[in-house]
């Protein structure tokens, strides 16, 4: 098992490497750059001393030198101006359009998107699971209409009128401030319990609204793949065992059908980053995406780049946590290369 | 006394109007007996064990009549037909008084828990065992249902086992409370008939440890033989006729059950089956037949090996591979039926999908005759490939998978002409309708998509497709054994009609000896990849060398009282691995199996007495 686990770690190297080597290029295509972009702007408005000063950056960063070499000195694998200094060596870049370090960019708004997104996916499996068991054992019932009736208005419903609504409604009944993810006056504040208490209330809205659309799928996915697995033989062996139908269900079938959401957890984070954007900039909420916006939108290239590095790292540590609670719970997986014969 | 006194049971289907599916049906199962409940599918008989394990589906409801169950332990009666299904009552009732095992014990128990896990559970449910309490009970139970190692048993997951070995289990988990009657649903029909045999046999030594009663539901009129006291006929719900079994077989009254009785193949029988709906088939209707004279070899198999590489060497570990055929060598001669017999994993259905070239073998060549010449088929391509495609079709297993569900009854036969561009539009209409009247089936259901169809229908569509490019060989692999018993004589007599009016050669694969016997010239028997017994069928079966032929034969349940299984006969699975057949039949892995002829034409592999004259055989 600690062989797999060290094989997979080993695996992920290359493959973040790729992933850096397509994010790059993507980001690199529309032509020019941030700091040419400014020249030229500049030129136009006759600011020769400020032109010498961007070139100068462009040296700097290494942006005068041809596609390969800005990868290699990007990532810290060639040279640049001031020897090996890239990812690699802990070293995030740049960021042209806030004139700070990405890292210092990022460094709050990272913790509070991992946190906004872990509370959704939390929200998604505690609300989905109750439901959809709910919707398979009783299929046609009322309670199973009515769920599914609930279920398509939350696909339906666009993600930022919902959010809307409810901060109204939470600023309306419970006072909480609308927008951001903390009251304004914990902005810059150190950690305490009444911050505490201020993130979590804020919390409540957005990760009701970036889930409510995930948790519909769910339900629904759960109720068929829990209808599919009632029908089994197994179930029925273990009803003529005598167990209660709670239990029948809880033990059985609902086992078998985990495996699908297990595989999906390194799938929800990506799409909940990328889903999470317009929700984030209605709600005024400090996450990454806005920011991701902008530098793409800006062709803030190095912000941009370890933005989408850092999505693509969280969804291959959730693959691999996915691969190894797959094999942890399902012993055809754990066992089955042995005994194919 | 009887456990069980079913009184007019009337059970109902709701759903789009009502279908009654039990029909006031009365039964007794006495204490410590064995009652068979026999039928075809549809028959009812599975919705009877529903009805006394409270296991109806949601959509079927008892109307009337009452199932009085009465506890040998304790004396008192109760009325499960009144209990509430998934009340307490019921479920105290249900795995603790009446067990009962099903038929697949592939997919009964639950891939993700560990047998020692869900044996235990009866135990710790119904009469409140901790942990290691059951533990202990579930350790005891596998000993008695003959697991080879309990221990290590109580880990294995169910995947980790053979298909008997997990029936086994299922037993042990139904014996867990030592319960008052076991409802054993087609216990055996999915497993082997060595498997089945052993099976039997321990479901008996059970019963006599535990004194239980036990309700078979079966098909199966061999099994009924040697298991039941007592046999309940059902079809379409009512009861035809019930007795003592001896009563059942040797004076059988109702039509229905001497119909049945007819219909099942048997060892010694020159005479024609008798189904229970005949069909008649328009003989006339194919064309010429094959230019081959009759008893000249048409085909020939020549040392042909496969192995399949089951997993990918890495750097530290070898491919794992598996020799599933082994140095085959047979003919087949023109008109005849070659029977190829053998348990799952013999490698039967790998070499007739070698001669279809299906895929190709790892050494050895398949060879068909073309005209004076030999022809080894792995060098056909083009438009030679296309002609020997023509030459040999098959005729496949499952009836219900094997036909496209969005084509209608013309397309599908209607389709092999189409991909060999056989005559015009106005011929193939001919054609097809022709077919149709060839394997008895009326030419208006040409029309129809095949979900309308029964089993037995679909695979005579199979079969008209197989023959719609005049073949000269048809690979038949296990034609009937999806099909009840009377369907399955209805389709054996069409086959054998069809071979001997169409000068058709038959290579028929099949796990069943006695279907085997009805239609096949001459027998192979295969064991784990190799060929250990060819001769004449007659031969074969009354005259077997090879000791895994005889314990093939000796596992055939016979449908007839005064041939019991021997089971003093089984070998506990030995018979199949042939490092233990003895002497001169041993095999040691990696050695080359020796074909002997015994008598003429009568071949049995026989490394010990090769030595010497290898080039004889």
């Amino acid at each position: 098992m600690l062989a797999y686990i060290l094989r997979r770690i080993a695996g992920m190297i290359p493959t973040l490497f790729v992933i850096s080597l397509l994010i790059f290029l993507i980001i690199e295509l529309p032509p020019g750059d941030y700091l040419s972009n400014q020249i030229s702007q500049l030129q136009a408005q006759g600011e020769a001393a400020s032109v010498a000063k961007l070139e100068f950056l462009r040296r700097e960063f290494a942006l005068d030198r041809p596609f390969m070499e800005r990868y290699g000195v990007w990532v810290g694998l060639w040279p640049g101006p001031n020897g090996f200094d890239g990812l690699l060596q802990g070293n995030w870049g740049w960021s042209f359009e806030y004139s700070k370090p990405v890292g210092e960019v990022v460094s709050g708004t990272l913790l509070l998107t991992v946190i906004l997104n872990l509370a959704t996916i939390l929200f998604v499996y505690i609300v989905s699971f109750p439901i959809g068991i709910y919707s398979a054992t009783r299929q046609y019932s009322w309670g199973d209409y009515g769920f599914t009736l609930l279920g398509y208005f939350g696909l339906a419903v666009p993600n930022f009128l919902l959010g809307l609504i409810l901060l109204f409604l939470m600023n309306q009944w419970f006072g909480v401030s609308v927008g951001g993810l903390m009251a304004p006056r914990f902005i810059d504040e150190p950690m305490s319990f009444g911050k505490f208490l201020s993130i979590v209330s804020h919390l409540v809205v957005p990760t009701v609204v970036i889930g409510t659309a995930g948790t519909a799928a769910m339900i629904r996915r759960l109720r068929a793949n829990l209808l599919d697995e009632l029908h089994r033989q197994y179930v029925t062996t273990a009803r003529a065992k005598g167990l209660s139908e709670r239990r029948v269900v809880l033990k059985y079938p609902l086992r078998m059908a985990l495996n699908p959401f297990i595989a999906d957890i390194g799938n929800l984070i990506p799409s909940l980053v990328s889903g999470s954007v317009i929700v984030s900039v209605v709600l005024n909420l400090p996450t990454v995406g806005p920011i991701l916006l902008s530098a793409l939108q800006s062709q803030d290239q190095y912000l941009a780049g370890f933005i989408l590095l850092f999505v693509a790292m969280l969804t291959l540590i959730g693959m691999l946590v996915s691969d190894l609670l797959l094999a942890l719970l399902d012993p055809r997986i754990r066992l089955g290369k042995g005994a194919a014969a | 006394m009887n456990v069980i006194d079913m009184r007019d049971l009337v059970v109902e289907y709701h759903a789009d109007g009502v279908i009654r599916a039990v029909d006031g049906v009365s039964l007794a199962v006495p204490c410590g007996k064995t009652v068979a409940v026999v039928g075809e599918s549809g028959s009812g008989k599975s919705t009877v064990s529903q009805a006394v394990m409270g296991l109806l589906p949601s959509a079927a409801r008892i109307a009337s009549g009452s199932i009085i169950f009465t506890d040998p332990a304790t004396g008192e009666s109760v009325d499960l037909a009144t209990l509430p299904r998934d009340g307490k009552a019921m479920r105290a009732i249900r795995g603790n008084r009446i067990a009962m095992i099903f038929q697949e014990p592939m997919t009964s128990l639950s891939p993700l828990h560990t047998i020692g896990d869900q044996i235990g559970e009866a135990g710790r449910l119904h009469q409140g065992m901790d942990a290691a309490q059951a533990r202990e009970a579930t350790r005891d139970m596998l000993r008695l249902v003959q697991f080879p190692d309990p221990d290590r048993a109580l880990g294995n997951y169910p995947f980790e086992l053979s298909g008997g070995l997990r029936q086994r289990a299922m037993i042990a988990m139904a014996m867990m409370c030592r319960p008052a009657l076991l409802i054993a649903d087609e216990p055996t029909t999915a497993l082997d008939v060595t498997i089945q045999a052993e099976i039997l046999k321990l479901l008996r030594d059970v019963q006599a440890e535990l004194g239980m009663s036990i309700l078979l539901i079966t098909h199966d009129f061999g099994v009924v033989a040697n298991m039941a006291d007592e046999v309940v006929v059902v079809y379409q719900g009512r009861v035809m006729e019930r007795g003592p079994s001896r009563e059942i077989f040797s004076a059988p009254e109702h039509p229905y059950l001497k119909a049945l009785l007819n219909a099942v193949p048997t060892f010694d029988m020159p005479e024609r089956l008798e189904p229970i709906r005949p069909i008649t088939p328009k003989l006339d209707a194919f064309g010429e037949p094959c230019a081959v004279p009759r008893g000249t070899p048409l085909l020939q198999v020549d040392r042909l090996e496969k192995v399949f590489h089951l997993k990918q060497g890495g750097f530290f570990s070898a491919a794992k591979t598996l020799k599933a055929v082994d140095q085959v060598s047979f003919d087949v001669n023109a008109g005849e039926c070659l029977g190829i017999v053998g348990e799952s994993g013999s490698g039967k259905t790998t070499v007739a999908m070698m001669v279809l070239r299906a895929f190709p073998p790892s050494s050895g060549a398949v060879r068909i005759r073309e005209g004076d010449a030999w022809r080894d088929i792995s060098t056909l391509e083009g438009d030679d490939l296309l002609a020997y495609r023509r030459r040999v079709q098959l005729v496949f297993q499952d009836p219900f998978s094997s036909l496209n569900p969005r084509m209608s009854i013309n397309e599908i036969i209607r389709e092999p002409l189409v991909i060999h561009d056989v005559g015009t539009a106005e011929s193939r209409d001919r054609h097809v309708r022709d077919l149709m009247e060839l394997v008895g089936l009326d030419p208006k259901m040409l029309r129809r998509y095949p979900h309308s169809l029964s089993g037995g229908q679909r695979q005579r569509v199979g079969i008209a497709r197989a023959l719609a490019l005049k073949p000269d060989i048809l690979v038949c692999d296990e034609p009937v054994s999806a099909l009840d018993v009377s369907v399955q004589a209805q389709v054996l007599n069409l086959l054998s009609d069809l071979q001997r009016d169409l000068n058709l050669t038959y290579i028929f694969v099949s796990h069943n000896l006695a279907v085997v016997d009805y239609l096949a010239t001459r027998i192979a028997v295969m064991c784990k990849g190799r060929l250990v017994e060819l001769g004449e069928t007659r031969a074969i079966i009354d005259n077997a060398q090879h000791p895994y032929t005889k314990a093939l034969l000796a596992a055939v349940p016979d449908a007839n009282l005064d041939r019991p299984l021997d089971f003093s006969l089984l070998t506990a699975g030995r018979a199949s691995i042939p490092e233990l057949w003895p002497a001169p039949y041993t095999l040691k892995p990696g050695e080359a199996p020796v074909m002997v002829e015994r008598y003429p034409g009568h071949f049995v592999c026989a490394p010990g007495e090769a030595s010497g004259f290898e080039e004889a055989a």
